[in-house]
């Protein structure tokens, strides 16, 4: 008896979406003790297909067909109220941003102990009990203090063990795991991972894991199920759909994902040094005026130099410091000490009036693509904005908007349009597109493709590294995603806290770490056995 | 789409036919709000009488809404009552939100104005706006231009704390450090990129002050602390008409129901723009 | 924590400390001699001077505020005009009718919208939800005398059900008491209710949109529990503020519904004293009525720390 059992399930969606169906004529299976992955891209209709098993869909997302099966039960038939019998005792779900995902104004002992409250008969000392024992299986220190705790009080790490709690404390036999890891860091998120494998084994539970990450299912998945556009058009063992994806949307997707090992690239150490910085710091005080005084050092005595023709890659986790560099270094923020020099010149400490001049040379490009465009300005007004400011004429402006979409491979027609009418990869490079408008040495990409769809991600960096050759531009590139790295950096520098503990040569540093942060980050990289962007 | 929204149409359409009646006031079958004959006094509904016009003529009128107790005609006072209110409030809003957005703009973009400015709104927030009002135009005395003001006054902090609030979120997107990042002069990035955000939630702004305005004017003028006596607005006819209302409930009925209806339009009209300009004001008040 | 309330607590001083000067401006500001003004269009230059005496308007405006402050800090008013009597005594008497007025009404208010709120936001779009938001927003427009003389047309003169006017003591019975005081409350708590019930639906909805309601969810716990224990529990913040804001409005309406329904509260005595010109007596009222609200406020600031664990810094 299988403990899932997904059959021709198709779900609606309200009627003016882009498809008439979130998922159609989908067939799984998750085994006792089998872990099976969902991979797909955003809007595959992954959650969906998660939510439907718990019965959390909106009734604009009505089951129009298949069924779903819980160890023989149909789901479809049940009413709401044995739905609800069946939460947390025979299936589970966690979710994604553990931080959102928790009640903030209740105790994380009293979140855990509603559970036991509403399903069980127990009295008050045999739940506790039970909720200790559960917080010491996902080891986490000190349970009777995290019971204590509010969410906001504890890690990204600590919620998300808080959430597995949850869903594990009264031993379903399904656990849905909906992008668990996604919002963490890599480090704490290899940790997450060992701890599902490891209960998984211990309880033999069946896990439904969603991801788009198939790093992840490199480490973790025992099946794979591939799915586009709710469609599922792959089904196999790991190794099977890894190494020898039959549908080609499969296989363009394992070829996106960019290879753990630097592509042996020559870097030129005798380029020109555009940015160097020297001891760069900065520091957040607060002072209140009762209290002590508090400094966070979100950077600190940073050295790096960029080359002209050359990536150098920041790489680090949440609170490294690497985006303030980055902010550092386009002046957005006001360093607290140290050197910037751009050209042999200072810019570091400058004021208003004197950056102008520098603002040209250094440019950046956002994280977020559904916020780095003024939505009431067309594509038109955003690329030209920038020439405009340092006295180019309008009609000039527009030639070199025409040219650069151009480069960014786009149509000149996006002119007239507005940010909402294009996808996330085309807004990134319209932003690509505004920055180059200022002809600038220096690119700086903080997190520029962490937000896009893995094979979204694999054509805009194609496209930046085109663009860093063609027009020799000295390039920054801030990531947390060490694949990505290694895809197009030179020289990398790894941070930790706020501080550089390794710089130098992408492949020596990635075949060959020093410090002992790199090697943890490798360590935890998932999937690194795997040898992905060589098939 | 503005057009589309059911909530627009309804209170647009009602407040336009206020706006009609305000500008054909004279033509509406009314005679000089300010007439009066001792001989009408006290007329119910309906019922006709005698006016005596300002030539020493005398005529007959049908009181279609009653008359006061000086046997004034109480349709045409109410009549050109909505010249008063509709006056009033449109010029409280324009007043209140153009000072309220500039000390907004200032607060929000000049760090070290901030904390005072901030604080000193706080305090004149502090004082419940009818006590202002009520104490403005009784030192000040009742005429047009204070009681616009002494309604004005208390709602600037509203606006102001709302621009600066627009201010800060929207100095933090991505796209306006962009523009910083560009080379966009600050007046530039605040007339292009802050201020174009800042429209929707001000117009929606804008029509709930004309509401409260006048509201704000009807009851001060019903205290007795409003407007002067002969002007007519429907507070000063209710105000008049305390006195005799069990018996007769119409001078308060009529001018109660205009009031009730016109800032209920401008209410509904509100709602209406929210949620078609904003949506995402309308998760706020 | 305790740093976080004691520097709440002081936070508010500035903010006294502003309507202080506001309202001991407010009169020295207008134009004309302020005596002239306070003693009224029919006195003579005697009367004006001894009113420039009185109230020390001769010396310079430094002085004079340094008095008038020293006196407000040592709980001294003025005196009245009009009543002859300290300012201070005249609120005392007039007090017991108003706040016996606030309290029914907020109370009535609270209980009330509350539920309707979370349950317009849980069948959201709904007809429920719609005739809600119809009647918050006619709650809002028709205004409070309008509405009062609506009440005490129907109630009180055809069906003749409640008094039309007047309070009775709370000493002289506690079903007369109430008797008086239903049609006021009712009306005043109307305005009320509309703003709270809008506020209540628009957190709730809020609230129930965010994640950890779909985690409540897959909890299997029931809808009830949902709505009340995680939605309603997170909105209580912007909820209990804008009861704090409310009063304001409160306030307001309490001297509109005074004047109404002859109520002998500190409502009726501002607007007539405002008509008497009996300034002292104006003054010490606005002070009255901005401190309370500033306090109200600052209570509803500190319950956040109980409300909300977040704010705890």
């Amino acid at each position: 008896m299988s403990v899932l059992d997904l059959r021709g399930l198709t779900i609606g969606l309200p009627r003016g979406a882009e498809r008439s169906n979130a998922v159609t004529g989908v067939s799984l299976t998750v085994e006792k003790a089998e872990i099976v992955c969902l991979v797909g891209e955003s809007g595959s209709g992954k959650s969906v297909i998660a939510q439907s098993v718990m019965g959390l869909l909106p009734k604009s997302l009505p089951v129009t067909a298949g069924s779903i099966s819980l160890q023989e039960e149909d789901l479809t038939r049940a009413p709401e109220a044995r739905l609800r019998q069946l939460r947390t005792t025979r299936m589970s779900m966690i979710f994604q941003e553990p931080m959102t995902a928790l009640n903030p104004v209740m105790r994380c002992g009293d979140q855990i102990d509603e559970v036991l409250r509403f399903h069980t008969q127990e009295s008050p000392p045999q739940r506790k009990k039970r909720i200790l024992n559960i917080l010491q299986e996902v080891s986490l220190q000190d349970p009777e203090r995290m019971m204590a705790s509010y969410p906001h009080q504890l890690s990204g790490g600590q919620r998300q063990r808080i959430m597995i709690a949850m869903a594990l404390v009264l031993d379903p036999a399904l656990l849905i795991a909906d992008e668990p890891t996604t919002a963490l860091d890599v480090t704490t998120q290899s940790q997450i991972l060992k701890l599902i494998l490891e209960l998984q084994k211990r309880h033999g539970t069946g896990v439904l894991f969603i991801t788009h990450d198939f790093g992840v299912v490199a480490e973790i998945a025992h099946r794979v199920a591939v799915l586009r556009l709710g469609e599922l058009v792959e089904l196999g063992p790991r190794e099977e759909v890894l190494r020898r994806p039959r549908h080609e949307y499969t296989r363009m997707l394992i070829a996106s994902v960019p290879a753990l090992k630097p592509s042996g690239r020559e870097s030129r150490s005798d380029a020109r040094i555009v940015l160097e910085t020297r001891k760069l710091s900065k520091t957040y005080s607060t002072r209140r005026w009762l209290g002590a005084r508090r400094d966070v050092h979100a950077a600190a005595d940073v050295d790096l130099e960029l080359r002209r023709g050359q990536t150098l890659g920041i790489v680090g986790e949440s609170g490294s410091g690497k985006s303030t560099v980055a902010r550092c270094i386009v002046r957005l923020v006001d360093p607290s000490a140290g050197e910037i020099r751009l050209d042999g010149e200072d810019i570091a400490h400058l004021r208003a009036g004197a950056l102008r001049g520098m603002r040209r040379k250094v440019q950046i490009v956002f994280q977020d693509p559904y916020r780095s465009l003024n939505p009431r300005r067309t594509v038109r007004e955003a690329i030209t904005e920038g020439p405009r400011n340092y006295g180019v004429p309008a009609a000039e402006a527009l030639e070199r908007a025409k040219k650069l979409l151009e480069l960014v491979r786009m149509d000149a027609s996006a002119l007239g349009r507005y940010p909402h009418q294009f996808s996330g990869g085309q807004r990134q490079r319209i932003c690509i597109a505004r920055a180059l408008a200022m002809e600038p040495e220096v690119l700086i990409a903080d997190e520029a493709v962490s937000a896009l769809d893995v094979s979204v991600q694999a054509q805009v960096l194609a496209l930046l590294e085109e663009i860093r050759a063609r027009l020799d531009l000295a390039m920054l590139f801030i990531t947390h995603d060490l694949r990505v790295a290694a895809q197009v950096c030179d020289h990398v520098a790894v941070m930790q806290r706020g501080r550089v503990v390794e710089y130098g040569e992408a492949g020596q540093v990635f075949l060959r770490p020093r410090h002992e942060y790199t090697r943890a980050l490798f360590e935890a990289a998932p999937g690194r056995g795997f040898a992905f962007g060589t098939t | 789409m503005l057009l589309g929204n059911w909530s627009v149409r309804i209170g647009g359409g009602a407040l336009v036919l206020l706006l009609v009646i305000a500008l054909a006031a004279p033509w509406l079958g009314t005679v000089d709000p300010t007439l009066f004959d001792a001989a009408s006094r006290d007329l119910r509904p309906g019922e006709v009488g005698e006016i005596t016009n300002l030539d020493g003529e005398t005529m007959k009128h049908v009181f279609l809404m009653g008359s006061d107790s000086l046997g004034r005609d109480v349709y045409s006072r109410v009549m050109y009552g909505t010249r008063v209110s509709l006056l009033v409030g449109l010029l409280c809003a324009l007043l209140a939100l153009s000072i309220g957005i500039v000390c907004g703009l200032a607060a929000g973009y000049l760090r070290w104005l901030d904390g005072t400015l901030m604080r000193f709104m706080d305090g004149v927030m502090a004082i419940p706006a009818i006590l202002v009002a009520i104490t403005l135009v009784a030192i000040l005395r009742g005429s047009l231009a204070t009681v616009i003001m002494a309604i004005a006054i208390p709602e600037i902090p509203r606006v102001t704390r709302l621009v600066r609030s627009l201010v800060l979120s929207i100095r933090e997107e991505p796209y306006v450090e962009a523009a910083v990042a560009l080379g966009t002069p600050a007046w530039k990035i605040m007339l292009g990129h802050i201020l174009p955000n800042c429209i929707a939630p001000l117009v929606v702004q804008g029509t709930y002050i004309v509401a409260f305005s006048i509201l704000v004017e009807a009851i001060l003028s019903f205290l007795g602390v409003g407007l002067p006596p002969d002007i007519p607005t429907w507070g000063n006819v209710m105000s008049e008409g305390r006195a005799q209302f069990n018996d007769y409930p119409h001078n308060i009925f009529f001018p109660g129901v205009f009031l009730a209806v016109t800032v209920l339009s401008v209410n509904i009209l509100g709602d209406g723009l929210r949620d078609t300009l904003d949506p995402k004001m309308a998760k706020r008040v | 924590m305790y740093t976080f309330l004691l520097r709440r607590i002081l936070s508010t001083l500035p903010v006294l400390v502003i309507v202080a000067v506001l309202v001991f401006l407010v009169l020295r500001l207008a134009p004309g001699d302020p005596a002239a003004i306070l003693a009224g269009d029919a006195a003579s230059t005697e009367q004006i001077a001894r009113i420039r005496v009185q109230l020390g308007l001769d010396k310079p405006i430094v002085a004079q505020f340094a008095i008038w402050a020293g006196n407000l800090l040592s709980g001294d008013l003025g005196e009245s005009f009009y009543y002859k009597m300290k300012v201070t005594t005249l609120i005392g008497q007039r007090l017991e009718p108003t706040l016996a007025l606030a309290t029914l009404t907020i109370l009535v208010a609270v209980l009330v919208a509350v539920p309707l709120g979370v349950a317009a936001a849980w069948r959201f779009g709904g007809w429920f939800d719609r005739a809600l938001m119809g009647f918050s927003v006619l709650g809002f427009s028709v205004p409070v005398f309008v509405l009062a003389y609506i009440l005490i047309y129907v109630v009180s003169l055809k069906l003749g059900l409640l008094p039309v006017q007047g309070y009775r003591r709370i000493g002289d019975g506690f079903w007369p008491f109430l008797r008086h005081l239903i049609l006021p409350s009712v009306t005043l708590s109307v305005i009320y209710i509309a703003l709270i019930a809008r506020v209540t639906r628009a957190s709730v909805l809020e609230a129930l949109g965010e994640d950890y309601i779909r985690t409540a969810r897959a909890k299997g716990l029931t809808e009830l529990r949902v709505l009340v224990r995680h939605a309603l529990a997170n909105a209580a913040v912007p909820i209990v503020t804008v009861v704090g804001i409310g009063i304001a409005l409160l306030i307001g309406g309490v001297v509109v519904t005074e004047s109404v329904y002859a109520i002998p509260g500190l409502g009726r005595l501002t607007v007539d004293a405002v008509l008497a010109r009996d300034f002292p007596t104006v003054q010490g009222l606005i002070l009255f009525f901005s401190f309370t609200y500033v306090l109200v406020n600052l209570l509803i600031d500190l319950s956040y720390v109980f409300l909300d664990p977040r704010i705890r810094y």
